[in-house]
């Protein structure tokens, strides 16, 4: 179900949580809502599921209006950070919970309801779980439950409230996996909010970057990536060099021959890869040098201090591959020349 | 060198433990005996004090003074007092630890402070502002006599100064629980197209429902064990207005020290009762 957002602004007394938002979200993405915490993705995610009353502007779900619809009206499915399971209740029982509380009209037999709780488990591959109650469950479990459960009535729109936040960085890892392939195979609409830029551009289709309750941007993961809109985003999807020619960075990237032709700006924005290394042969007149390195799997990241600075401005930071590092052979103190291969521009 | 502070802390944190433990134990049984011998001696003593007077001319003299009509007329007072406040405070109670918990609105503070108000004033004061209200020289006394209608000196008065007197305990009980427990599952049980009435009954009344059974409990037992506020409004007549707690008064008072102990003995029976109850609900509620 496509998703269409009109002019949505909301405050907590004179706090603007969100202003002024337009979204369209067209049917079967997964869509991250990233952004630092307190830019109002979480807000925008309950106005949508109806937890939350925008104080203006409207929510359409597939063209239709549910601005004014109670959250048990509006048909989605809400899956919370901390889990929020039904503590009291086997686990059996809080995914059959939203096939019991439908009306007597429209409610499956108990056989019906029993069939489709198994299937569900089993989609989330917790069947053998079924009989346990949530505190006997381990956090990734307990998430999948939530998941389920949020599934059970067929949700046309699944919203997830920082879905992995609570979790250990390697269930973390399986989960994001996990979560993408569930959504290629039942292609239901998904929102997700998080504040790892990391999480957003691994599994969502789209990715929308929130800031002080305004959208920066809205694009694929690879779009936001090669082509950020503004210095915000720039700066938060991934590490970046920031290099300003107002001020002194101008001398030092004119003296290292390092301007891009392109230039259309007055800073520059230079993605770690993008700086391109060698030993320097001229020894006095070198712009930088190593101060340190780490290793990142198959990347390297260089720490390199400007010449001729102080400042803690002064680094910056290079990557390579592993191979391309050892075939350089540098030790720390060494002297480097750079070439930028290329840079944003913001003004 | 930077691994040498946590080796220290743990070495710390294992001596100090046993430490606390190792308190002499002269220490250990002094203040063991001073516990001991506290509640024998203030509780355990009068308590057995009470059985002790209401059976001391015999079960048969015991057994007369508690089936006197007054006595009875007593207990069904105090039975017909618990029965409307309790109901009436358990509704209430949840009704104002769910608006506190749930809802932001104005006056929410000056509300949570207001539930503690019979906690905080002398329950004769609690009594006494009925009788300003409600009496013959009160703001609604004329009113009342010309429609024939009696509060002060009667059944009504007690159970509206029983209610007064009870309304925080079933609040109290239950707000700590509900501000921990956030309102996360009922959010969720909402998504799920529950109503807010299906809500309340199958996700917030089972996680609640030990901590309201222990404050419906703690309301019970000072309903039916309320003596300053009832004793202002009751006018002791007897038959008609004594609760159980003031027929021992006015009985103690005739000399009759029996009739007194016997419905003493009722009154201490309810509260041995109020405390197994008590201790098995904690005990229920640590083990969930």
């Amino acid at each position: 179900m496509s998703i269409l957002l009109a002019d949505i602004s909301k405050n907590f007394g004179s706090f603007s949580a969100l202003n002024h938002i337009n979204l369209e979200i067209p049917e079967g993405e997964l869509v991250a809502l990233l952004g630092p915490s307190g830019c109002g993705k979480t807000t925008l995610l309950r106005i949508i599921a109806g937890l939350e009353r925008a104080d203006q502007g409207r929510v359409l779900l597939s063209g239709v209006d549910k601005t004014h619809q109670e959250v048990s009206a509006r048909g989605i499915g809400f899956v919370f950070q901390h889990y929020a399971l039904f503590r009291h209740m086997s686990v059996f029982e809080n995914v059959a919970f939203g096939l019991r509380v439908k009306p007597r009209s429209t409610r499956p037999s108990n056989e019906a309801i029993s069939k489709k709780v198994h299937a569900l488990l089993e989609l989330v591959q917790l069947d053998w779980l079924h009989d346990r109650y949530p505190d006997q469950l381990s956090g990734g479990q307990r998430q999948r439950i939530a998941l389920a459960r949020a599934l059970a009535v067929e949700p046309s729109v699944l919203l997830l409230d920082e879905p992995f936040g609570a979790l250990d960085a390697s269930v973390r890892k399986d989960l994001r996996q996990w979560l993408r392939n569930l959504h290629h195979e039942l292609n239901v609409t998904s929102i997700f909010v998080t504040h790892d830029q990391e999480e957003a551009m691994e599994v969502a289709s789209q990715v929308v970057v929130l800031n002080h309750g305004r959208i920066e941007q809205q694009g694929s993961p690879s779009a936001i990536y090669d082509h950020p809109a503004n210095a915000f985003v720039s700066r938060f999807i991934g590490q970046t060099n920031i290099f300003d020619l107002g001020e002194h960075d101008s001398d030092w990237l004119q003296a290292a021959g390092l301007l891009t032709p392109q230039k259309d700006g007055k800073i520059a924005h230079v993605r770690p890869h993008d700086i391109i290394i060698e030993k320097s042969r001229a020894e006095d007149n070198a712009p930088a040098m190593v101060k340190d390195w780490q290793h990142l799997g198959a990347l390297i990241r260089l720490e390199l201090v400007k010449n001729g600075s102080n400042s803690s401005a002064a680094h910056v930071f290079a990557e390579m591959p592993n191979d391309q590092f050892k075939e350089l052979q540098l030790n720390r103190g060494d002297k480097v020349d750079l070439k930028i291969r290329q840079a944003h521009w913001f003004h | 060198m930077s691994h040498t502070p946590p080796k220290i802390v743990p070495a710390k944190l294992a001596l100090r433990q046993p430490r606390a433990l190792q308190d002499p134990t002269w220490v250990r049984w002094l203040l063991t005996a001073t516990a001991v011998g506290f509640i024998s001696l203030f509780i355990c003593l009068p308590l057995g004090l009470v059985i002790f007077q209401a059976l001391s001319k015999g079960i048969s003299t015991y057994w007369s003074a508690l089936t006197q009509d007054d006595t009875l007329s007593a207990i069904n007072l105090t039975l017909l007092v618990a029965l409307v406040t309790v109901p009436l405070n358990t509704v209430f109670g949840v009704a104002a630890a769910w608006a506190i918990t749930r809802f932001d609105f104005k006056g929410k503070s000056l509300l949570t402070t207001l539930i503690d108000l019979p906690f905080s004033v002398s329950p004769v004061i609690s009594g006494f502002i009925f009788v300003l209200l409600f009496g013959a020289e009160g703001w609604f006394g004329e009113w009342l006599m010309a429609h024939d209608i009696k509060i002060i000196f009667a059944v009504p008065g007690i159970i509206l100064a029983t209610l007064f007197i009870t309304f925080p305990f079933v609040a109290r009980q239950l707000i700590p629980l509900m501000q921990e427990m956030g309102n996360q599952e009922e959010e969720a049980a909402l998504s799920l197209g529950a109503s807010g009435w299906k809500t309340f009954w199958a996700v917030t009344l089972p996680n609640i429902k030990w901590a309201l059974l222990y404050g419906v409990l703690l309301c019970n037992a000072r309903a039916m064990g309320e003596f300053g506020a009832v004793s202002v409004v009751s006018g002791h007549i007897r038959g008609l207005t004594n609760t159980l707690p003031l027929h021992v008064e006015v009985n103690y008072n005739d000399y009759d020290v029996v009739g007194a102990f016997a419905s003493a003995s009722i009154l201490a029976a309810l509260a041995i009762v109020t405390l197994i109850l008590k201790t098995a609900l904690e005990w229920k509620q640590a083990t969930r």
